[in-house]
C-alpha cells in the first residue's frame, strides 16, 4: 500500500505527464491504476462519485499496458525503430466512465433502479475506441438519472458531493464524472451533454469539459436520453488532457447513422506546451460576447468573474465585438419540449420484460405500471409526462412542430454570429458563461424543477444548434469555481481547445489556479456524513 | 351457405374495399441491425442481437437493399419516388415490441400514388396505390403452459426487426374477387422484383382488408371493419365476401355497425371481433433522431429503375400479342415463375437447337397443360397458384425441346411424348434415353404398318360395313384399333391412310 503522499503525488498528474513518466519506468500503469482506486475508494462515502468500481478490470488493463510498454522498451534497446514515443498517448491512463456508458459484462444503470442489474453484452463504441488505445477504465461515474438534472441528485444511488463544499452539488448530470476528475480519482473522464451535462458540472467542479458537436462522437453503446441533442464528451483537468481524451474517442462510426463521416483533426499536437506560445493562439482571434447570456438571476460573483476573464482575453491580443442570439430566451422551452419528447420513447424500452428492474403484478399492463411506477425516479417520470404530452395528438403542432421551427431560429441566431450579420463582422467563437451560479447547496433545486432547469440556459442554446462548446475554469466567487463557455461552430472543437489552452496560458499565474478543491474529504473517515445524508441535514434545515 | 365466390352482391349495398399489405423483403439483414433474415425454422431468439432486442444504447442503421426494394416496387406501380423521405417512430407498448415505438414512416413515405392493374372475370381493374413504405417487423409471441401448467406467454424476438413493407390501396376496390385478384398481381410483380417470396403461408405476406358498403349512390364511407388473419388468396375473397354479408346483415336489421378489427376464421368461414376501436389510436408520431432523412440521389434511382425486370402485364401482353399465346395460356404461364422460367428457357433452347417446328404455342400447350398438371400433383392440390418453382427445377428446358420437336416431326405420338414427359419430370433423365427405354419411337414405316391395318381390318367386319355405308366415324375406331394393337406407337395418320387405301380397294376381305 502506497503511502498517502505517494498517492498524492501520482493522482495529481496531468495525462501527459503520467504518460512520459510511464514510458519513463517511473512507475508501472498497474501502480498508477492503484494509487487512483484507493484514492476513489477511500474517498466514496463522502463524495458518492461512483456508481460502480471495475478494479479488477482495471488492473487487468494496467497490467496489459505495462506488457506493451515493456515490449516497447525491449524493443527500443533492441536498436528497432519502435520508440515508446509511438505508443497510444492514453496507454495506462486511467479513465472514468459515466454510468451510461455500456460496456460487456459490466452493469450500466444510468443512475436508474430501472436498470439496476442490467450487464451489458456489448461495448459501446467509445468503450472499444479507450480499450484500443490502452486507457484502464476504473468504473462508472454516479450521474441523474437518464442524465436528466443538472446536481447528480436525480440518481437512484444517492447524490454525489462537489469537493469543493461536499455540503454543495457538482453540477449534472455528469456530476459523478467531474467529482472524480476534480477530486484526482481519475485524471479524466467522460460524460454525456445533452444540455449542458458536461460544461455545467466542468464549471461547478472547476475543471475542464468539452460538448462536441453532434454526430463528433458515436452514440453507439451510449443508453439514449434525447437523441437528437446527446453527445458524448471529455472532461480533464487542464485542456490538454480534455482534448487527449476526445482525440481517442472522436471520429465517424457507422453504427451510429448521425454520427459524422469527418477527419478527426490531431487536437493535442494543436496545443502548445509553453505558455507564451500558446497565448500567442489569441491574437488575431476575433470573439463574439453574447449579450443574451448574461440571464436574470446571474450571480455577480460569476458575471465578475467571466467579465474578467473576457478583459484578460482582449488584452491579450483578441478582439471581443458584443453580438447579439435574439432567440436565446426561448432555448430552455425548445429544449424542454424536444429533450423530453425524444425521452418519452427512448424510456420505452425500460418495462421489464427483458432485463433490469421488473415487478410482475399480474397482467401485462399491471406488470408495466408496477415496473416503470417503481423503476423510475420523479424526474425520468416528469419529462417522460412532458414529452408524451407535447407529442400526443392535438398538441404535437403546437408544441412539438413548434419546437421545431425555434430551434431553426436558434441554429439561425448562431449562422448569423458567426457568418457576420447587421454590420457585426463574423466571429471565430463565442465567449459566455458556462453556469449563471456557483454550486448550490445540495437539496437547494430539488423541489423547484423550473430553478433546476435555470441552471442550463447558458448551455443548452448549443445542444440545440448542434454546436460545440468548452467549459473552463476562470476563477472563483465566494470561493467556488466558475466556468468560461467557449462556443464553436460545428466541428470546431480544435478552435475551442486553442482558446481554452490559450486562456489557461494567460491566466497561469493567478492565485486560483493554484488551489486544489478546498473540501477534499478525508481518506476513510466513517464519520464523514454521505451526500444524502448530507442532503437530508441541510433540507431540514 | 353459398360459396364465397358465387355470393351474389345485393343491388342496394356498394361494397368498398382498401387493402392494406405488408410485405417481408427479401434481403440478407434486417431492416436496422446485421442479423440474419433466415428465421423460418430457426430456434427461437437466435436471430438476435443487441440492436434487434432493443438493448440501452443500440442505434439503428437503415438497410440500403430495403430502401431499394421498395423504390423498385414504386416504380413498378408506377408511384411518386419521394426525393427526401424520413422515417418515424410509432409509439405504443406490447411485449412484442422491444423498444416501445417502431421504426416506420409515416408523414413521408418512400412512394406514394401509384396504382396496379389486373384482370378479373369482370374484365381489367385499375385499383390506386395511396402509399408504399418501409418499417421494422415486430417479435413473435408465444403463448403456451410452463411445466407447471400455468399459461405462459413467451417472445421469439427472430421476427423483430425484420424488413417489412407495406403497401396500401385507395379504397377503390368493390368486390371479393378484386381483392383476391390485386393480392395475386401485386404478389407476382413482388416475385418479379425479387422484393419478396410473399408466402403468405409463412406470413411473408400479410394482408387486412378494410371493409365497408354504403347505399349505392352514397358518397360517404360507411362503418368499415378491418379484417385480418387471412392467410391464402382463398381466404381473402371468403372472408370479404362473407364480411360484406355481415354488415348487410345488420343494416338490414336496422343495427348499427361498430368500427373494429376482425379476425377471418377459416375453419368456420366466418369472422369475428378481435378489437372495438374507441376513438382512433394516438401513436405520437414523430421524427426518428437516430437515423438522418434519407436523400434519393436521382443517379441511384435511375440505377435502380435500369434494374427493374420485365413486370408481369408487359410478359403477358409480349406472350399474348408476340408469340401469339392465348390470354389464358399467357396468364396461367406469368402467374408461376416456375412455368415462366421453363416457357421461356425451353423456346431459348429450341432456338439453340435449331428445332423450327418447336413454335411458341406449341411450348406454351406443353407448359401450361402437362408440366403445371404435374408440378400442382407434386405440391398437392390445395396449392392456388402451382408452387413450381422446385419442379421447373427438375425439368430440363432442352430436354422438352426435344420433345416436342419429336411430337413435331412425327417421330413420338401426342400420347408417348405425355408418357416420356411424366418420366422426364419425375427421374430426370434425358428424353432420348427414356424414348428408347420404353421402346417408344413412333411407326412410321408403311411395310411395318400393313400386317396390323390387315389384321384390324380382318377382325372388324362390322365396322368395316359401317364405312362402307357411309359412316366416316368408323374409320376413327378402326384407327383406334390400330393404335391399340401397336401399344400407342403407330402414325395414326399414316394408319388413317393406309386403313382408307384397304377399304376403298375393296379390301382382301370381299
Amino acid at each position: 500500500m502506497a503511502s498517502a503522499a505517494e498517492l498524492r503525488a501520482l493522482t495529481r498528474l496531468h495525462v501527459r505527464e503520467m504518460a512520459a513518466r510511464l514510458r519513463a519506468g517511473h512507475f508501472t500503469a498497474r501502480e498508477l491504476a492503484e494509487a487512483h482506486l484507493a484514492l476513489a475508494h477511500a474517498q466514496d462515502r463522502a463524495l458518492n462519485a461512483w456508481a460502480s468500481f471495475d478494479d479488477e478490470r482495471a488492473l487487468a488493463a494496467a497490467e496489459a499496458a505495462d506488457l506493451r510498454l515493456a515490449g516497447a522498451h525491449a524493443a527500443a534497446s533492441a536498436g528497432e525503430k519502435v520508440a515508446p514515443a509511438g505508443l497510444p498517448p492514453l496507454l495506462g491512463i486511467p479513465v472514468a466512465l459515466k454510468d451510461l456508458v455500456v460496456t460487456r459484462g459490466r452493469p450500466s444503470t444510468a443512475g436508474s433502479r430501472i436498470l439496476e442489474g442490467f450487464v451489458g453484452p456489448y461495448d459501446a463504441h467509445i468503450a472499444e475506441r479507450l480499450d484500443e488505445a490502452g486507457a484502464v477504465v476504473l468504473g462508472k461515474t454516479n450521474m441523474d438519472e437518464f442524465a436528466m438534472g443538472s446536481s447528480t441528485e436525480h440518481s437512484a444511488w444517492g447524490p454525489t458531493s462537489n469537493p469543493w463544499d461536499l455540503d454543495r452539488v457538482p453540477g449534472g448530470s455528469s456530476g459523478g464524472s467531474a467529482a472524480a476528475v476534480a477530486a484526482f480519482h481519475a485524471p479524466v473522464a467522460i460524460g454525456t451533454d445533452t444540455g449542458g451535462s458536461i460544461r455545467q458540472p466542468a464549471s461547478l467542479t472547476g475543471t475542464v469539459g468539452l460538448r462536441p458537436t453532434y454526430g463528433r462522437v458515436s452514440r453507439y453503446g451510449i443508453v439514449a436520453f434525447a437523441s437528437s441533442l446527446d453527445q458524448v464528451g471529455p472532461f480533464g483537468r487542464d485542456v490538454r488532457d480534455a482534448a487527449a481524451l476526445l482525440q481517442a474517442v472522436a471520429g465517424h462510426d457507422e453504427r451510429d447513422a448521425t454520427s459524422a463521416p469527418l477527419p478527426v483533426p490531431d487536437y493535442p499536437a494543436e496545443l502548445p506546451d509553453p505558455d507564451d506560445e500558446a497565448a500567442a493562439l489569441l491574437r488575431g482571434v476575433r470573439l463574439g460576447l453574447p449579450r443574451e447570456y448574461f440571464v436574470k438571476g446571474m450571480e455577480p460573483g460569476v458575471e465578475a468573474a467571466v467579465r474578467s476573464a473576457v478583459r484578460a482575453l482582449e488584452s491579450a491580443g483578441a478582439e471581443i465585438v458584443d453580438v447579439s442570439l435574439p432567440h436565446t430566451d426561448y432555448g430552455l422551452a425548445t429544449y424542454y419540449i424536444i429533450a423530453p419528447a425524444e425521452a418519452s420513447a427512448n424510456l420505452a424500452r425500460y418495462d421489464g420484460i427483458r432485463y433490469g428492474h421488473a415487478v410482475r403484478d399480474g397482467d401485462v399492463l399491471a406488470n408495466y405500471l408496477a415496473t416503470r411506477g417503481s423503476g423510475f425516479g420523479a424526474e425520468a417520470k416528469r419529462r417522460i409526462m412532458l414529452g408524451t404530452y407535447a407529442l400526443s395528438a392535438g398538441y404535437y403542432d403546437a408544441y412539438y412542430v413548434k419546437a421545431l421551427k425555434v430551434r431553426t431560429l436558434i441554429k439561425g441566431d448562431f449562422d448569423r454570429a458567426f457568418a457576420g450579420a447587421d454590420g457585426q463582422p463574423p466571429v471565430d467563437a463565442l465567449v459566455a458563461p458556462t453556469s449563471p451560479t456557483v454550486a448550490f447547496p445540495l437539496g437547494a433545486r430539488l423541489a423547484d424543477p423550473v430553478a433546476m432547469y435555470l441552471s442550463d440556459a447558458c448551455t443548452l442554446p448549443v445542444n440545440v444548434a448542434g454546436l460545440c462548446g468548452l467549459s473552463v475554469p476562470c476563477g472563483l466567487s465566494e470561493g467556488l469555481p466558475v466556468g468560461l463557455q467557449f462556443i464553436g461552430r460545428a466541428f470546431d472543437e480544435g478552435r475551442l481547445f486553442r482558446l481554452g489552452r490559450a486562456y489557461e496560458a494567460i491566466t497561469a499565474t493567478a492565485d486560483w489556479r493554484r488551489l486544489e478543491p478546498t473540501d477534499l474529504p478525508k481518506l476513510d473517515d466513517p464519520a464523514t456524513p454521505t451526500p444524502a445524508e448530507r442532503t437530508a441535514r441541510l433540507v431540514r434545515r | 351457405m353459398t360459396s364465397a365466390a358465387a355470393t351474389p352482391m345485393s343491388a342496394r349495398y356498394e361494397t368498398v374495399i382498401g387493402i392494406e399489405i405488408h410485405v417481408q423483403l427479401k434481403t440478407a439483414s434486417k431492416m436496422f441491425c446485421r442479423c440474419p433474415t433466415d428465421i423460418e425454422g430457426a430456434p427461437p431468439n437466435s436471430r438476435t442481437c443487441p440492436i434487434c432486442l432493443g438493448l440501452p444504447g443500440t442505434l439503428p442503421v437503415a438497410n440500403r437493399r430495403a430502401v431499394e426494394l421498395v423504390l423498385e416496387t414504386g416504380m413498378a406501380l408506377e408511384a411518386e419516388i419521394v426525393p427526401v423521405t424520413r422515417w418515424d417512430r410509432k409509439n405504443y407498448f406490447y411485449p412484442d415490441l422491444p423498444k416501445g415505438y417502431q421504426i416506420s414512416q409515416y408523414e413521408l413515405p418512400l412512394t406514394r400514388n401509384g396504382r396496379l392493374a389486373f384482370e378479373t372475370s369482370e374484365g381489367p381493374v385499375t385499383v390506386g396505390i395511396r402509399r408504399a413504405h418501409l418499417e421494422e417487423d415486430t417479435a413473435r409471441l408465444v403463448h403456451a403452459a410452463d411445466p407447471g401448467g400455468r399459461r405462459v406467454s413467451l417472445v421469439d424476438f427472430n421476427r423483430s426487426g425484420m424488413p417489412l413493407m407495406e403497401i396500401v390501396t385507395e379504397p377503390d376496390l368493390r368486390t371479393p374477387e378484386q381483392a383476391r385478384r390485386y393480392a395475386e398481381e401485386l404478389r407476382l410483380l413482388l416475385r418479379a422484383i425479387g422484393a419478396s417470396d410473399a408466402e403468405m403461408e409463412q406470413g411473408q405476406m400479410r394482408v387486412e382488408a378494410n371493409v365497408s358498403i354504403r347505399p349505392v349512390g352514397e358518397a360517404a364511407f360507411g362503418t368499415r371493419a378491418e379484417v385480418k388473419n387471412m392467410n391464402s388468396f382463398r381466404s381473402v375473397e371468403r372472408a370479404i365476401a362473407y364480411e360484406v354479408e355481415r354488415q348487410e346483415r345488420v343494416l338490414d336489421a336496422g343495427e348499427p355497425l361498430v368500427q373494429e378489427t376482425r379476425g377471418w376464421d377459416d375453419d368456420r368461414g366466418v369472422t369475428y371481433t378481435m378489437r372495438i376501436k374507441e376513438g382512433s389510436d394516438d401513436y405520437r408520431y414523430f421524427p426518428e433522431p437516430d437515423l438522418p432523412p434519407l436523400r434519393a440521389d436521382p443517379a441511384w434511382l435511375e440505377e435502380i429503375r435500369g434494374r427493374l425486370p420485365e413486370l408481369p402485364a408487359a410478359r403477358r401482353g409480349r406472350y399474348t400479342a408476340g408469340l401469339g399465346l392465348s390470354p389464358y395460356d399467357a396468364r396461367v404461364i406469368v402467374a408461376d415463375a416456375g412455368a415462366t422460367a421453363l416457357f421461356e428457357e425451353t423456346l431459348a433452347a429450341a432456338g439453340g437447337l435449331g428445332l423450327a417446328g418447336v413454335t411458341p404455342k406449341l411450348v406454351a400447350n406443353w407448359v401450361s397443360g402437362e408440366y403445371l398438371r404435374l408440378a400442382k400433383q407434386a405440391t398437392g392440390e390445395e396449392v392456388e397458384l402451382a408452387e413450381s418453382a422446385g419442379a421447373a427445377a427438375r425439368v430440363r428446358p432442352e430436354e422438352l425441346a426435344r420433345l416436342i420437336g419429336l411430337v413435331a416431326d412425327g417421330s413420338l405420338s401426342g400420347t408417348s411424348a405425355k408418357q416420356v414427359f411424366e418420366r422426364h419430370f419425375t427421374a430426370g433423365e434425358p428424353v432420348e434415353a427414356i424414348v428408347t427405354d420404353l421402346g417408344l419411337t413412333q411407326i412410321s414405316d408403311r411395310d411395318a404398318l400393313a400386317a396390323a391395318v390387315e389384321d384390324v381390318i380382318a377382325a372388324n367386319a362390322a365396322a368395316v360395313a359401317d364405312y362402307r355405308a357411309g359412316r366416316q366415324q368408323a374409320l376413327g375406331f378402326l384407327v383406334g384399333q390400330v393404335m391399340r394393337a401397336t401399344r400407342g406407337r403407330a402414325n395414326a395418320a399414316l394408319v388413317a391412310e393406309l386403313l382408307r387405301g384397304g377399304l376403298d380397294d375393296g379390301g382382301t376381305t370381299g
